[in-house]
C-alpha cells in the first residue's frame, strides 16, 4: 500500500537533509585536501594569461575585459561541476563497500549526489576567496551581475552539473563489468576539455568547429554559463532545450544499464 | 653503480610484467595521449590561425614546445607519477621503515621502484613531433646543437623530477598532501606553450617561482639550435640545484619520520 503524497514528501525531505548533512560533515573533514582540488583548477587562468597577451594586438572581437570576465566565470561554473562519480564508484565497487549500500532502501545514486553536492558547499567559501583575490589583482575586471543573470546562472550551472554526472555516472556502469573502467573517463574528458569552452571561448572558435561543438552536450557544461555569468548573449531557451534533450537521451540508458549492471553484480571476489 | 643498473632492470623488468596484465589499457592510453595532443595543437591552432603568434614564437618553434611537454608528460606517468604516488601510502602503513632497512639509497628506491609502460605512447608521439617540427623549422642536427638539447632535456627532466619528489616527500608530515602533486600537475599545463606569450607577471612566475620555463622553453631553444650561453648555463645550475635541494630534502624530512602511529 502507497503512503499518501505529502507523507512521501516529507520522508524525503528528512532522507535528503540526512544525506546532505552528514556528508557535508564528511567533507569539511577533508577541507584541505578539497582546497587543493580547487586550486588544481588554474586552467582557465592560464589559458587567461595567453588569451590576453595575444589580445594587445588587437582583433579578436572581444576585449581584454570580455575575456577576463569569461575566463573567470569560466573557473567559477567549472569548480562547481567537477564531478568524480566514477572513481569513487570504482573503489566502492573494488572494496566491496558497494553491497552494504545496495542494501540500504535508498537508490544509491543519491548517495553519489549528496557527496558532489557537499564537495561544492565545501568548495564554496574558497572559491570566494579566490574570486575576491582576482579582483584584487585586476580591479578594472569587477563586475556584480545583475539578479536575474545571476539566477540564471545558478540554474544553468545546477543543470550543466546534472547533465556531466548523469553522463559519467552511464559511464560508470561499465564498473560493473570491468575492473579499470576509469580508464574510459580519461576518454570522455578529452571531448570535454577541449569542446567545452574551458581553454578558450568557442566563440573564439572557427566557425565550423563551433558548429559541431554546439552538437555536443559539452558546450553546456562551461561555455553556456559561464556566458551567462559573464553578462554575454546567450539564446536562454535553446541552451535549456539542449540540456534537457541530452538528459532526456542518456537517462533511459543509464538507467537500463543500472538495472543490466545490478543483475550481473555479484559482488568482487564472488 | 653497476649494482643500482642491475636493480633497476630487476624492478622494471617485474613491474613491467605486472601491467602487461592490462592490456587494453595500452589502446585507452593510446588514444587517450593521441587525441590530447590533437586538442593542443587545435588549441595553437587558434592562436596562429588569426595570424598572431605566441610571444614571437613560429608555428613550428610552437610545436616543438608541445613535443616537449608531451615528452615530460608522458616520462611522468611511466616514472614519477606510479614511484612517488607511493610514498604517501609506505608513510601511512609504516612500510617506510622496511624501504629504509634496505641496502640501497632510499631517495633512489622510491622514485625508480616501478616502471609503467602507459607513458610510453606520450614519450614516442613527443618525440615524433619534436624531431618533425624541428625538422620543418630547419633546424640543423649539428653535434653542437644536439649536444645542448639533450643537455637541456635532461635538466628538464632532472627539474620536473626534483619538483614532483619535494612535493611527494613532503608527505612524510601531511599525509593528505597528495592532492598538491594535482595541483602542480595542472600549473604545468602551462608549458604547453612558449613562456614568452605570457604577460609580465605570469612569465616571472613561471620562471622562478614555478620553472616551467626551464622545463620546455629552453629545452625547445636548444633543439631550435637557438640556445644561448646564459640561459644554457641557467637551465644546468637550475637543475643541479633543484636536485641538491630534492636530495637535502629527503634527508631533513627523514629526520622527522618516526614510523606510523608514533
Amino acid at each position: 500500500m502507497r503512503r499518501p503524497l505529502a507523507q512521501r514528501l516529507a520522508h524525503a525531505r528528512r532522507i535528503a537533509a540526512v544525506l546532505l548533512s552528514s556528508q557535508y560533515a564528511y567533507m569539511l573533514e577533508y577541507r584541505a585536501e578539497i582546497v587543493l582540488w580547487a586550486l588544481s583548477g588554474v586552467l582557465p587562468f592560464i589559458m587567461l594569461g595567453l588569451w590576453s597577451a595575444v589580445d594587445a594586438g588587437g582583433g579578436l572581437g572581444m576585449s581584454s575585459l570580455q575575456l577576463a570576465r569569461y575566463f573567470l566565470a569560466a573557473f567559477v561554473v567549472r569548480q562547481f561541476t567537477i564531478v568524480w562519480v566514477m572513481y569513487t564508484f570504482e573503489e566502492d565497487n573494488l572494496s566491496g563497500r558497494l553491497s552494504p549500500y545496495l542494501l540500504q532502501p535508498l537508490p544509491l545514486v543519491w548517495r553519489y549526489v549528496a557527496a558532489h553536492l557537499s564537495e561544492q558547499a565545501t568548495r564554496l567559501p574558497f572559491v570566494v576567496m579566490l574570486v575576491g583575490l582576482f579582483f584584487l589583482l585586476y580591479p578594472a575586471a569587477f563586475w556584480w551581475p545583475s539578479f536575474s543573470s545571476l539566477l540564471l546562472t545558478v540554474l544553468a550551472t545546477l543543470s550543466a552539473f546534472a547533465l556531466r554526472f548523469l553522463m559519467q555516472f552511464t559511464l560508470t556502469m561499465v564498473c560493473f563489468w570491468s575492473e579499470k573502467a576509469s580508464a574510459l573517463e580519461r576518454l570522455l574528458y578529452l571531448p570535454y576539455l577541449y569542446l567545452s569552452g574551458l581553454v578558450a571561448p568557442l566563440a573564439l572558435y572557427p566557425e565550423a568547429v563551433r558548429n559541431v561543438a554546439f552538437w555536443t552536450p559539452f558546450p553546456y557544461m562551461i561555455d553556456v554559463p559561464a556566458r551567462i555569468l559573464a553578462g554575454e548573449p546567450v539564446p536562454i531557451g535553446p541552451s535549456f532545450a539542449a540540456m534537457a534533450a541530452w538528459a532526456a537521451l542518456l537517462l533511459p540508458i543509464n538507467l537500463l544499464l543500472w538495472r543490466r549492471g545490478l543483475r550481473h553484480y555479484s559482488a568482487m571476489g564472488a | 653503480m653497476g649494482r643500482y643498473f642491475s636493480t633497476l632492470r630487476i624492478f622494471w623488468i617485474a613491474s613491467l610484467t605486472a601491467e602487461l596484465e592490462y592490456q587494453a589499457n595500452f589502446l585507452i592510453e593510446l588514444v587517450a595521449t593521441a587525441g590530447n595532443l590533437v586538442g593542443s595543437i587545435f588549441v595553437l591552432s587558434l592562436f596562429y590561425g588569426r595570424g598572431q603568434s605566441l610571444g614571437g614564437w613560429s608555428w613550428e618553434g610552437a610545436l616543438v614546445v608541445l613535443g616537449v611537454y608531451t615528452l615530460l608528460e608522458g616520462v611522468t606517468s611511466t616514472l614519477l607519477q606510479p614511484n612517488l604516488s607511493t610514498i604517501v601510502a609506505h608513510v601511512r602503513t609504516g612500510s617506510l621503515d622496511f624501504v629504509l632497512l634496505k641496502p640501497i639509497d632510499s631517495q633512489f628506491w622510491l622514485s625508480a621502484r616501478t616502471f609503467s609502460p602507459w607513458g610510453l605512447p606520450g614519450i614516442a608521439l613527443g618525440a615524433g613531433l619534436i624531431g618533425y617540427a624541428a625538422w620543418k623549422a630547419g633546424a640543423s642536427p649539428a653535434p653542437l646543437t644536439l649536444l645542448a638539447a639533450a643537455l637541456m632535456l635532461v635538466a628538464s627532466l632532472l627539474i620536473l623530477y626534483s619538483l614532483w619528489f619535494v612535493l611527494a616527500a613532503s608527505s612524510i608530515w601531511f599525509v593528505k598532501i597528495w592532492n598538491a602533486t594535482e595541483v602542480l600537475r595542472s600549473v604545468l599545463v602551462a608549458g604547453r606553450f612558449p613562456v614568452s606569450a605570457f604577460p609580465a607577471g605570469l612569465r616571472a612566475f613561471f620562471t622562478f617561482v614555478v620553472p616551467v620555463a626551464f622545463l620546455t622553453t629552453v629545452p625547445a631553444e636548444a633543439i631550435l639550435g637557438r640556445a644561448s650561453g646564459p640561459w644554457l648555463l641557467a637551465g644546468g645550475i637550475v637543475a643541479a640545484g633543484s636536485l641538491a635541494v630534492s636530495r637535502w630534502f629527503w634527508q631533513f624530512a627523514l629526520r622527522f619520520y618516526t614510523s606510523a602511529s608514533s
